[in-house]
């Protein structure tokens, strides 16, 4: 605390020297500079000129307007949130069963199947997608919502599995012994002792999975052409076109929304 | 115990199957259609070494990424710094305007970066209007709008193990440090760096990996100047339907990533910094 009086340890007495009072300084900064250019949608929303700026007589909703009577865009919102829940159910059944079979096996087959399960994270999305596209041209899945949630569950996978894996970091091996020598069978100590401690890991893969599909672009931007449209991919058509100012109002919806989780999670954290 | 062992594959089976198949075989058929289309053989590949063209975007892509990695790893450093050492009370509000990002989709990041440096964006117009420039100044579709909007889309990922490296560092040699006599300074360049080495080596390591492939930001922001490797496998494909190529250099953008995670791999444990993050 800055205002203590006596100090408690060595590390409270080297408070406010040029060094730590820069570094706070930069810290404010760096973090002035990843929040601030997100907001500046905001006032952009708020415009009442039909062209991308700040505004210049005075505020409107106009732009509010066109989004929430537009069919296509109200339409690739529910589809984005129906593709996301989706993905976050499949991907989290998937990826929890994977994380307990292989914290059950241990050793190096184990660890080697948890790499190739996280390969998504480092394999660049234009060269994934290209992979998707030609073998959904010979599913025929190109276009699908089916394509389409095959791909994001793909991609939403290492996240399930690397956040259950480390919730079942905290759960005691001797555990489940200990069920099992009293007389539980295999299936019954998974789902009563460690699908439990998994619980907590299972929720945040399920969040990371809905944002990976809700956010995802490359991928839906190869593998759908006309009659599969999800958020994203309008957001990306509209910004190509880069006159329409409804881009910057569904951008504060996405900001606002962003901020009020932001702000629950992170009270929950503290 | 071996039927045991049976049952916790048979849990670990479908995730693994299903990533194989639809995830791993149609990547790994795109390197057959590299050396298949349109001929037999490494014509793509000659083709792809010999073209201008190619060589300047693997030059554009590794310059971008190596410098979205540079001021990515500085300015992470000074702000997990300031949360693990020297913000007390505000330390929430820090970490929650840094973890912010992360909630708000690339897109509409880039596209915050758009708005911004736009010719008729909105800090050409103040500029304008307060009288310091006459014509607008070009501040995207160039490589330095590119590489701003690139830092401001990694600097979380460089953050987060920097901070997480950092919160496992004790007080305790640093105050000692300071006991023997070094200066602030000192101290901190002898004894706290060296132990923030392999938080360093994470962040640069998923800083640039992810940059070296990324799409989004480069293709919206670089406005087709500043051609990436990832711009322009898409381009062959879809304005060329030049699938060899696009093919070729796919493979080559891969085997550069994984020679990147190879070398990492001699001086970082990989498998903290990738398998057991968070």
């Amino acid at each position: 605390m800055a205002g203590s009086t006596a100090p408690q340890t060595v590390g409270e007495t080297a408070r406010a020297t040029p060094f730590r009072i820069a570094m706070s300084t930069g810290g404010w900064l760096v973090a002035a500079f990843l929040a601030l250019p997100i907001l500046v949608v905001i006032p952009v929303s708020l415009t009442d000129t039909s062209y991308i700026g700040l505004p210049k007589e005075g505020l409107s909703l106009q732009h509010y307007e066109s989004y929430f009577t537009s069919a296509r865009w109200l339409g690739g919102t529910l589809a984005s949130i129906l593709v996301g829940l989706a993905v976050a159910f499949f991907a989290t059944v998937l990826g929890t069963a994977f994380s307990i079979g292989v914290w059950f096996l241990g050793g190096r087959a184990a660890t080697i199947a948890r790499w190739v399960l996280i390969v998504p994270i480092l394999v660049p999305p234009v060269v994934q997608s290209l992979g998707f596209y030609r073998f959904w041209v010979q599913l025929g899945l190109i276009d699908t919502w089916t394509g389409v949630i095959l791909a994001h569950t793909l991609l939403a996978l290492p996240y399930v599995s690397i956040s259950v894996f480390a919730a079942l970091a905290n759960l005691d091996p001797k555990l489940p012994q200990a069920a099992r020598s009293l007389g539980a069978n295999i299936w019954r100590t998974v789902w009563e002792v460690v699908v439990p401690a998994a619980r907590p890991g299972m929720i945040t893969g399920a969040v990371f999975a809905f944002i990976v599909s809700f956010d995802e672009i490359v991928g839906v931007l190869f593998i759908t052409v006309r009659r599969v449209e999800t958020l994203p991919k309008l957001i990306w058509e509209g910004i190509q076109d880069n006159i329409d100012p409804t881009i910057a109002a569904v951008a504060t919806i996405l900001v606002v929304i962003s901020l009020i989780v932001a702000v629950i999670s992170g009270l929950r954290r503290t | 115990m071996t039927s045991d062992k049976a049952r916790y594959w048979l849990l670990a089976l479908p995730a693994l199957a299903v990533m194989v198949i639809f995830y791993i075989w149609p990547l790994a058929s795109i390197w057959a259609i590299s050396v298949t289309e349109p001929e037999l053989g490494f014509g793509n590949y000659v083709r792809g070494a010999e073209s201008q063209a190619v060589t300047t975007s693997f030059v554009i892509t590794f310059r971008v990424a190596a410098l979205t990695t540079v001021f990515c790893v500085i300015l992470g450093y000074i702000c997990a710094y300031a949360i693990a050492n020297t913000i007390r009370r505000a330390k929430p509000l820090l970490i929650a305007l840094v973890l912010l990002p992360f909630w708000v989709s690339v897109l509409i990041r880039s596209f915050s970066w758009i708005v911004l440096l736009g010719r008729s964006g909105i800090v050409n117009d103040a500029l304008r209007d307060v009288g310091v420039i006459e014509r607008p100044l070009r501040l995207m579709h160039n490589e330095f709008g590119v590489v701003l909007a690139m830092v401001h889309v990694m600097l979380p990922f460089a953050v987060l193990p920097l901070l997480a490296n950092m919160r496992g560092i004790s007080p305790a040699y640093t105050d000692a440090a300071r006991g023997l006599g070094a200066s602030e300074l000192t101290a901190f360049r002898l004894v706290y760096m060296p132990q923030t080495l392999p938080g360093i080596g994470s962040a640069a390591l998923l800083v640039f990996v992810l940059s070296l492939g990324f799409y989004i930001t480069p293709a919206l922001l670089g406005g087709g100047r500043v051609l990436m490797v990832s711009e322009y496998i898409t381009y062959q494909i879809q304005e060329f339907l030049n699938w060899g190529l696009g093919s070729a250099l796919s493979v080559a953008l891969l085997v550069a990533t994984a020679l990147v995670l190879v070398i990492a791999g001699r001086f970082l444990n990989l498998k903290n910094a990738l398998l057991e993050r968070n």
